[in-house]
């Protein structure tokens, strides 16, 4: 039986990993991710798990520490923001590297400078090439729902890939919905126990963390690329289990509008929802407008992106991160070159948007979605490259 | 060993981990070397400075002479510059 808690997206956060049986939580508290370690900590206070919770000195630390936990065959989460991912960013190819399935909640916040606590991707847009596989949540039930499946994808002897599953900083790390949760004995039998496939045990010992030079690092990479490559299989699996046991599908991608869409928006996260709101006022005037939504950053959806697209014009690509001095922003630079690739000849703009926790409001959205149909009718796009939200 | 004939990514351990403790014998370095030590008998006094310097365990120790294993000497010379027989020349590899 399910019941609905009123949780905000981190509390979501820290409900399911209660639920999940982990082992070793280490964890440094930063703004907005704190309230993920607040609550789980009272968790381990008050006997309602049975974890073992390090207090660590730094985020450098607190991967450190779940690198060595992940080894041992133990489950472990720790979630970060912002500058604690930054500081981070040097063990989390360590993580993904040495097959570590570790599961960690990235609540999104810009980085410094200047100093901001408030939303934005820059932060796991700056570690996107660490490996992990990445996911991008529009709710607070959608963070429940990904860091349940997030373990059991991870685990998989199949994927041995650590997870991140990002939730925009305050718009659903501090806002309170109503979460539907499962109850604790169908998460257990949902997420199981970890079966580790190789751990580090004094009674068999193994070398972990060798020096690799020319011969063979080259051949770890290659296993690494490969089993990001091979996981969309335990992706599919897992998301079909979890559709039987809640009725909750999820998918690489989600989409709105799209079987008729002329014009389009795609978007990462919280913003998702707005656009989704916005399409539907749109259509119910004869505007035919659609929402792709990416579940799924790493490994990368190119094959359902490119599924939902059929008999579309144009498409917005909204980046709620720059990267200063490339072409586009990170997720349009995915796009445009999956686009390149099958030889797909579709009108296509980006949109900075966002930064530091600026607000994106559906009056925004609506002007995106007209200027995308305009360049649909046209077939000319005036601004490749455009700043919304921004003050001149 | 040369690339080709070392296994590829489809059949080693993953994540660069070693299966089997106290291996590190299999891993020779002599191909790392730039310059081999040659020692020459006549000169040699059988000291042994050059087996106490060698930072890889490098120099063999026989009945009354020393031996270079190429297997695992890197060529870092440190033997010839301690020898105070000279009787040890760095000569360049040819492969």
């Amino acid at each position: 039986m399910s019941k609905v808690l009123g949780l905000t997206g981190d509390g979501a956060v820290a409900y399911a990993v209660k639920q999940s049986n982990v082992d070793v939580v280490a964890a440094y508290p930063i703004t907005p991710q704190t309230l993920i370690v607040e609550e789980f900590s009272e968790f381990v206070h008050n006997g309602e798990v049975n974890t073992e919770f390090v207090c660590v000195e730094s985020e450098h630390s607190a991967m450190s520490a779940c690198v060595g936990a992940s080894l041992t065959g133990a489950r472990v989460f720790t979630a970060t923001a912002s500058q604690g991912l930054a500081l981070m960013h040097e063990m989390l190819y360590i993580a993904s590297s040495l097959r570590c399935p570790i599961v960690m909640g990235v609540v999104n916040r810009t980085l410094s400078a200047p100093i901001n606590i408030h939303c934005d991707h820059s932060d796991m847009m700056g570690s996107r090439d660490c490996g992990w596989i990445q996911i991008y949540v529009e709710n607070a039930q959608e963070a429940y729902d990904w860091v349940l499946q997030a373990f059991k994808i991870a685990e998989d002897p199949d994927v041995l890939l650590p997870v991140t599953v990002n939730l925009d900083a305050f718009i659903l790390s501090h806002s309170l919905e109503g979460v539907e949760v499962l109850d604790d004995s169908e998460v257990e039998k949902f997420v199981s126990i970890r079966k580790p496939v190789f751990t580090i045990d004094p009674d068999k010992p193994i070398t972990v963390g060798a020096l690799c030079l020319t011969d063979f690092f080259f051949e770890t990479k290659r296993q690494h690329f490969e089993a990001m490559r091979q996981s969309p299989k335990t992706i599919n699996k897992v998301n079909d289990e979890f559709a039987d046991l809640t009725g909750r599908n999820y998918d690489f991608i989600e989409t709105y509008g799209m079987e008729d869409a002329e014009a389009a928006i795609i978007c990462l996260g919280s913003t998702a929802g707005t656009a989704k709101a916005v399409a539907k006022s749109m259509r119910a005037q004869g505007k035919k407008v659609g929402v792709i939504k990416p579940w799924v950053y790493r490994p990368f959806p190119a094959e359902q992106i490119l599924k939902s697209i059929e008999g579309l014009k144009s498409l917005a690509v909204l980046d709620r991160a720059c990267s200063i001095g490339a072409p586009c922003g990170p997720l349009c630079s995915d796009i445009m070159s999956t686009f390149y690739r099958e030889n797909i000849k579709l009108d296509v703009f980006n949109v900075i948007y966002g930064l530091g926790g600026r607000d994106i409001t559906p009056f925004d959205i609506e002007a995106i979605f007209n200027e995308a149909l305009e360049v649909a009718k046209t077939g000319v796009v005036k601004e490749p490259l455009k700043f919304v939200g921004v003050r001149e | 060993m040369s690339e080709e004939s070392k296994p590829g990514w489809k059949s080693i351990p993953i994540a660069g981990i070693l299966l089997e403790p106290g291996s590190a014998m299999k891993y020779k370095t002599g191909d790392w070397r730039a310059f081999r030590p040659v020692i020459d008998e006549e000169k040699c006094i059988n000291c042994l400075l050059c087996w106490i310097y060698c930072p890889d365990g490098a120099i063999i120790r026989e009945e009354k002479k020393v031996k270079v294993n190429y297997d695992y000497c890197k060529g870092c010379g440190i033997c010839a510059n301690e020898c105070p027989a000279k009787a040890i020349t760095m000569v360049e590899e040819r492969r």
